[in-house]
């Protein structure tokens, strides 16, 4: 018995840690540094219907056990992630989440539609949390009517299940996460960034050029745990849990809180080796915990 | 090949006020492949600060399988980077992108190197390997400040070595375009790393020239995936952008948008 494998609406997972979308570009980077089919899954970066340039630089700034950034969704567009990137990473024996974003609700029924056909995405995260974009994405993501409203128009398209990422810049996640699994939503990965900024001491001005940007890493771990432990009592869909995620300890929590698998973002940019290490890492925290299989630790806070 | 090696510290020293110069060894050095490459130093175990610092590679010795990295302690990272002594491990990821081109100069063919600043560290290692294949290299080198000057010893060595400073403490008053005035255009190639400012007069001043410029931008990842580095290039007909960690650091002149 594989003491790691975890099976989720659409994905069989022979461990629970997949590196995040954004933090791992579609691959490529990192399939140059160890065998991609390790991963539980990967969460492929946002693909938008257009191509995108993204936001200006700089895009991304230090900060107190964290980072921003505002990216700002770059990413080649429907068609060359659909020709290029997934094609690519179907050489690995892992399943594809695909990020699908968009500025209205056509656009993402457009993009769910043609990247849920593709062989190795088993999975869509929906996204409609991403703070560094003018129009779409957020907006999406702070109103319970809008998130239920656009998961039901993309399940009725998608090939696959649909996940939904939540974003962290709301009054009471609970009420969105209720809407999504309303609207028919068969998962919830949750957090995205927390919208922060950063001045220059010297000029008193913005240091990312967007002016504000995405909050990621260690700092923001708490209120990810936080909510991945609220949102767990009111839903009966599986979260996968991410946010500050960079070290063997810190999944044993996520899992405790309510998630039944986890993200690596944010870390990824510190250690590339980190998802595996981590793999590597999960049997033997198991045993010191005294567990046979990790999905007895799913929720073990609030049980 | 990317590696992460746990690199030991061979030596540490202060070269002008707040540049130091540190020597680390390890197997990542029988990976550098060319000049102007660079490496991602975590300057810490824990996760403050969090992000890695990308330093360029000034020297490497394939012998004693180590390399020598210049930087200015300016912030929080390089600060705790200096306080590194001998025998310390530090973790460092590279070699990263892609350096000089050492091939586009042909031997008894003339270069010139123009670095400014903490730009001026890559042209070192390039200075050597150039000449050690038969290139005359001519060196300008700009500073703001005598203070903060170095290397002029170890440049010239390998060629003529001319130093700006912009108060005029040391060599010519003013900047490297002050000096590239002065000297004969009757070169084959010129290299750049330094500041946009000064890489783009140097582009203007020597158009008609073959030329590699070595670009700086706030990075994430260093290895391409994180999209925080990117540049736009002067291509505007399809957005075209580069990464400057993995497409770059060096560029042929007048790729980038500067």
């Amino acid at each position: 018995m594989n003491r790691l494998a975890v099976e989720l609406p659409g994905l069989r997972l022979k461990n629970p840690i997949m590196p995040a979308s954004g933090c791992f570009g579609f691959g490529k980077e990192y399939g140059n540094l160890y065998d991609l089919s390790q991963l539980g899954a990967i969460m492929i970066k946002a693909t938008t219907f257009e191509t995108r340039f993204g936001n200006p630089t700089p895009r991304v700034a230090e900060t107190a056990s964290g980072m921003l950034n505002a990216i700002g969704l770059q990413n080649p567009g429907l068609q060359g992630v659909m020709e290029n990137e997934l094609p690519w990473l179907e050489q690995f024996d892992v399943p594809i989440i695909a990020n699908v974003a968009g500025t209205e609700t056509a656009d993402y029924i457009e993009v769910a539609k043609t990247i849920s056909t593709a062989p190795n995405v088993k999975a869509l995260e929906l996204n409609i949390s991403c703070p560094n974009v003018k129009c779409g994405g957020i907006t999406f993501g702070t109103d319970p009517q809008q998130a239920q409203d656009l998961t039901a128009a993309v399940k009725e398209v998608s090939e696959v299940p649909v996940y939904v990422k939540l974003s962290p810049n709301v009054t009471d996640i609970k009420e969105i996460a209720k809407a999504v699994e309303a609207g028919g939503a068969d998962g919830i990965t949750m957090i995205n960034t927390l919208v922060g900024m950063r001045l220059d001491q010297k000029t008193g001005r913005p240091i990312i050029a967007n002016v504000t940007g995405g909050l990621s890493g260690p700092a923001v771990k708490p209120v990810a745990i936080r909510m991945v432990y609220e949102v767990s009592q009111v839903v009966s869909i599986p979260i996968i849990g991410m946010g500050g995620v960079a070290e063997t300890a810190d999944v044993i929590d996520f899992l405790s809180a309510g998630a039944s698998a986890v993200a690596v973002g944010t870390a990824n940019f510190v250690d590339p080796f980190i998802c595996p290490t981590i793999i590597n890492e999960l049997p033997a925290k198991l045993d010191e915990l005294g567990v046979e299989h990790i999905s007895e630790l799913i929720g073990r806070s609030h049980r | 090949m990317i590696i992460q090696d746990r690199m030991k510290v061979t030596g540490q020293r202060k070269i002008a006020k707040n540049i130091f110069e540190l020597k680390l060894s390890g197997k990542l050095v029988g990976e550098i492949n060319s000049p102007g490459q660079f490496v991602h130093i975590r300057v810490s175990d824990s996760f403050e600060p969090m992000l890695r610092r990308p330093i360029s590679i000034a020297s490497i010795n394939d012998e004693k399988s180590e390399m020598t990295i210049i930087y200015r302690a300016e912030g929080r990272g390089t600060t705790l980077l200096s306080k590194k002594v001998e025998g310390e491990e530090v973790d460092v990821l590279g070699p990263l992108g892609n350096g000089f081109p050492v091939a586009e100069t042909a031997e008894g063919e003339t270069a010139v190197l123009i670095g400014g600043g903490i730009g001026v560290p890559p042209l070192y290692e390039l200075s050597k390997q150039l000449t050690a294949k038969g290139v005359k290299c001519i060196h300008i080198l700009g500073f703001q400040t005598a203070d903060v000057s170095f290397y002029e010893e170890e440049f010239n060595q390998l060629g003529d070595t001319y130093i700006a400073t912009v108060d005029g403490t040391k060599g010519v008053a003013g900047f490297v375009t002050n000096v590239m005035e002065t000297i004969n255009d009757d070169f084959a190639t010129y290299y750049s790393c330094g500041p946009m400012p000064m890489l783009n007069a140097v582009q203007t001043v020597y158009a008609e020239k073959k030329g590699f410029l070595s670009f700086e931008q706030r990075m994430g990842c260093g290895i391409g995936a994180c999209f925080a580095c990117v540049c736009e290039t002067t291509d505007k007909s399809d957005e075209k952008y580069v990464k400057v960690c993995s497409d770059g650091p060096v560029f042929p002149a007048g790729v980038v948008s500067i």
